[in-house]
C-alpha cells in the first residue's frame, strides 16, 4: 500500500492522543437509506473514530440474530451494495476525515464486478474493506487488487489463527487488523478481557499494525477494559439493536432512533477514552 | 479410460477448484478447521485400514451392494430404452446419503471429534446422520428449516429415536439453506469439539470432492454391475439434482467414458419462469456456503429463495464441480416441475411396487424425453437415491389440494 488512507491517520491521530479508538458498525439502510445516512452523519460528533458500514446480505452466517436482523431490515427496505457506496459518497460531503471501512459478505460484490466495485467505492470516499468470508487463500479475489486500488484489506484474526497461521493472515493485511475477541458469531457471548489482552499481545509480535478487538463488545464498561489493551474497540450488535428498540410495531424508524444509537455511541466513546492504556503509562 | 492428461476426473485442484468453481470462502475462525480436515482427508485415503472398516461396514451395515435393477414394467411403458434403476433406496437408512455420513463419521472418529452437526432439508442425510452417530457413540445435532420439520415428520421422529437432537431454524427461508447457515454458525462457535458433516458435494474444499469420493461407490458398482448384466457400459446416466451427491456419485466413476451421455435433473417447482430451485437453469455462478457455483440470486446478489416440491432438492444452489461439468458440457442438466415428479412418482409406484422418493421422481420424470423411442438396446440407469416413505403425507397433500383446485 502506497498511499497513505484516512484510517492510517486516524490511529496516528490516536496515537498521538494516546488513546484507544471506538469502531461503530451500523447496517447500511437499516432500518431505512435516510435514517441510516442520519445516524451515520451523527456517528462522529458522538465519538465514533472509525465507521463500519455492513452492506446487507440475505446470509450473514458468521452473525448473530442481531445483525442478521438488521441485514433484513435493511434489504426490506430496499438496500443494496449500490445504495450503500452512494450512502458513503452523502456522507462525504459531510465529513472528509471519519474512515469509513465497509464490512460484509463476498457475494454482492462478485456480482457487482470487483473492478467496478473498487473504482466506485474509492470514488466514494471508501477507506477499508472487511470481508468476512475471504480468507487468505482467496486473496487473488479481492484483497490484491483492493490494495491495488488503494483501499485497505482489513483481516480477521481469530481465537482460531494459531502462530503458524498468523503470518499469513497478516501478509496482506493492511489500515488494522480486526481481532474477533471470541470463537462464534457477532453480538453472542461475551469475551474474557485477559485471554483478549493475551491474545493482542500475541499478536503485536508479527506485526505493527493497530489492532482492534471486537464481537461480543456490549458496553462502556467492556469498551473500557478491552480499549486498556488494544488500539480500538469495535461495537455492532448493540448498535444495531439499539435501532432495532426503537422502531415502532411496523419497524419503522421513530423520531428517537437517530439519538437512541448516538447516545449508546457517546456513553462507549467516554468507556474508551477513560481507558488507562498500558502503553501510555 | 482416457489417460491422466485428459482425464476430467482429477478435480478439483489443491485449491479445490473446479475450473473457476469450488474454493474456500469461509471465515477465518473455520480456516483452519477446514486445512485440519483436509489434511486429515488425505491421511484417511492413504491408510489401508481406513479403507478395509468402511468397505466392512458399508457391506454389513449399509447393506451394499445396492441392486441394480432391470425395471421391466417402466421399460414397457415407454417402449424404448432398457432402463435400470441403481436401488440406493434400499440402502440402510433409505437413501444414498449413508455412504458419504459413514466416511465422513469415521473421519470424525479418527479426528477425535465427539460432537458432530449437520444440515438436513427432506431430513435423510438428518437421518443416516443421526443413526451413524448412534454406531459410533457419538454426540449428534441436526438444523432443520422449520418448514422442512413441518413437511418431513417422519424424518424428525427417526432423528430423535436414533438420539439426535434436532434444532428448527427459524431464520431466512426455513428451509436447507438457512439450515446450512445454522450449522456454519454452531461450527464457528464449537470449533474445538465438532465436526461438520455436509450432506452434499457442495460447500468449502475438501467437502465437494471428499462427498463425492464417499459417494463414488454408486458409480463404480453401477459399472461392475452392468457389465455382469450386459456386457457392456449404459447409453446414459440419469440423476436428480439438489445440492448433487447422488449424481456426482453416479457420474463421476463415468465421466472419462465420453459415450456414455450423462444427465441432471434439477428441481422446476413451480416452472422455471416462476419459484423453482434449478440454480443452472435459472442461476449465475455466485459465492455462498464457501464455495463458487451457480445460485439463485437477484441483481444485487441476494440469495434467493427457491422451491421444490421435494424439500431434499429445495436449495438455491448446486454443487461446485456440477457447475463445471455444466460449462465443459460434458453433463447435460435438465429440469422437472413439481406437477411432472408428482406424476413420476405416481407411475414409478404403479408400474414397478416401487414407492420413489420426490427427488429421484425428478429423474424418473425425463424418462418420457430420454427413454422413449430410442433403440431396445439403449441402456439408461436412474439413480433411484431414496425412498419415499417420508413423502406419503406431503403428496397426499398437494393432491388433494390440486382435486378441489
Amino acid at each position: 500500500m502506497s498511499a497513505v488512507t484516512r484510517i492510517d491517520a486516524r490511529f496516528k491521530e490516536l496515537g498521538l492522543e494516546g488513546r484507544a479508538g471506538l469502531v461503530t458498525f451500523i447496517t447500511g439502510g437499516d432500518p431505512d437509506y435516510d435514517t441510516s445516512l442520519a445516524i451515520l452523519k451523527a456517528l462522529p460528533k458522538a465519538g465514533a473514530d472509525i465507521i463500519e458500514v455492513g452492506v446487507p446480505f440475505t446470509d450473514a452466517m458468521a452473525d448473530g440474530p442481531p445483525i442478521q436482523a438488521s441485514s433484513l431490515r435493511a434489504l426490506a427496505a430496499g438496500q443494496s451494495l449500490k445504495k450503500t457506496v452512494a450512502m458513503v459518497r452523502e456522507f462525504r460531503t459531510t465529513d472528509n476525515t471519519t474512515p469509513v471501512v465497509l464490512m460484509g459478505y463476498y457475494n454482492p460484490i462478485y456480482i457487482y464486478g470487483v473492478e467496478k466495485f473498487l473504482k466506485d467505492a474509492k470514488e466514494a470516499g471508501v477507506d477499508g474493506l472487511i470481508v468476512v468470508d475471504l480468507p487468505p487463500e482467496e486473496d487473488e479475489e479481492l484483497c490484491l487488487p483492493a490494495m491495488k486500488a488503494g483501499i485497505n484489506f482489513i483481516r480477521l484474526a481469530t481465537p482460531t489463527t494459531d502462530d503458524k497461521r498468523l503470518p499469513a493472515v497478516l501478509k496482506n493485511t493492511s489500515g488494522f487488523v480486526y481481532y474477533v475477541s471470541i470463537a462464534g458469531v457477532s453480538g453472542a457471548a461475551t469475551p474474557q478481557t485477559s485471554n483478549v489482552i493475551e491474545a493482542v499481545t500475541r499478536i503485536k509480535r508479527h506485526t505493527k499494525l493497530p489492532i482492534a478487538v471486537g464481537f461480543g463488545l456490549k458496553t462502556p464498561e467492556h469498551a473500557r477494559a478491552i480499549a486498556a489493551g488494544a488500539d480500538a474497540a469495535v461495537v455492532g450488535s448493540a448498535l444495531v439493536e439499539a435501532v432495532r428498540t426503537s422502531l415502532d410495531g411496523k419497524m419503522r424508524a421513530t423520531p428517537n432512533t437517530v439519538k437512541a444509537v448516538t447516545d449508546l455511541v457517546s456513553a462507549l466513546a467516554e468507556g474508551v477514552r477513560s481507558a488507562r492504556r498500558k502503553a501510555a503509562e | 479410460m482416457s489417460n491422466r492428461a485428459n482425464s476430467l476426473r482429477t478435480g478439483p485442484d489443491e485449491h479445490g477448484h473446479f475450473g473457476i468453481f469450488g474454493g474456500r470462502f469461509v471465515a477465518e475462525t473455520l480456516m483452519p478447521l477446514v486445512l485440519d480436515l483436509e489434511k486429515a482427508y488425505e491421511d484417511a485415503k492413504k491408510d489401508p485400514a481406513f479403507k478395509k472398516e468402511m468397505d466392512y461396514h458399508l457391506k454389513h451395515f449399509v447393506g451394499r451392494p445396492s441392486p441394480l435393477y432391470f425395471a421391466e414394467r417402466m421399460t414397457g411403458h415407454f417402449g424404448g430404452a432398457k432402463i435400470y434403476f441403481k436401488r440406493e433406496d434400499l440402502n440402510h437408512t433409505g437413501a444414498h446419503k449413508v455412504n458419504n455420513v459413514l466416511g465422513q463419521i469415521m473421519l470424525a472418529k479418527r479426528m477425535k471429534k465427539p460432537r458432530v452437526i449437520a444440515e438436513t432439508g427432506a431430513g435423510m442425510h438428518g437421518v443416516a446422520t443421526a443413526t451413524l452417530c448412534a454406531k459410533f457413540g457419538l454426540q449428534c445435532v441436526v438444523f432443520m428449516g422449520s418448514v422442512d420439520v413441518a413437511r418431513q415428520e417422519p424424518n424428525v421422529l427417526r432423528m430423535r429415536a436414533l438420539g439426535a437432537e434436532v434444532r428448527p431454524v427459524e431464520s431466512g427461508s426455513k428451509t436447507l439453506k438457512d439450515a446450512m447457515n445454522e450449522a456454519l454458525r454452531d461450527w464457528v462457535t464449537n470449533v474445538h469439539d465438532t465436526f461438520y458433516c455436509i450432506g452434499t458435494v457442495a460447500g468449502p474444499h475438501p467437502y465437494p470432492a471428499m462427498v463425492r469420493d464417499f459417494q463414488c461407490v454408486i458409480g463404480d458398482e453401477t459399472r461392475a454391475q452392468l457389465m455382469e448384466l450386459e456386457g457392456r457400459l449404459p447409453n446414459a446416466l440419469v440423476a436428480c439434482i439438489g445440492g448433487g451427491s447422488n449424481a456426482m456419485g453416479l457420474f463421476h466413476p463415468f465421466l472419462d467414458d465420453r459415450d456414455v451421455e450423462i444427465y441432471g435433473v434439477e428441481a422446476a417447482g413451480h416452472g422455471l419462469d416462476k419459484q423453482h430451485a434449478a440454480s443452472l437453469a435459472g442461476g449465475k455462478p455466485g459465492v455462498l456456503h464457501g464455495n463458487r457455483t451457480y445460485l439463485l440470486m437477484n441483481e444485487d446478489g441476494q440469495i434467493e429463495e427457491a422451491h421444490s416440491i421435494s424439500a431434499g432438492l429445495d436449495y438455491p444452489g448446486i454443487g461446485p464441480e456440477h457447475s463445471w461439468l455444466h460449462e465443459i458440457g460434458r453433463a447435460k442438466y435438465l429440469s422437472a416441475t413439481d406437477d411432472e415428479a408428482l406424476a413420476a412418482f405416481q407411475l414409478c409406484s404403479r408400474l414397478e411396487g416401487i414407492i420413489p422418493a420426490l427427488e429421484p421422481s425428478h429423474a424418473l420424470a425425463k424418462l418420457d424425453r430420454l427413454a422413449r423411442g430410442r433403440p431396445k438396446d439403449h441402456i439408461i440407469v436412474v439413480n433411484m437415491s431414496g425412498r419415499g416413505d417420508k413423502d406419503l403425507a406431503s403428496v397426499a397433500g398437494y393432491l388433494n389440494k390440486k382435486m378441489s383446485a
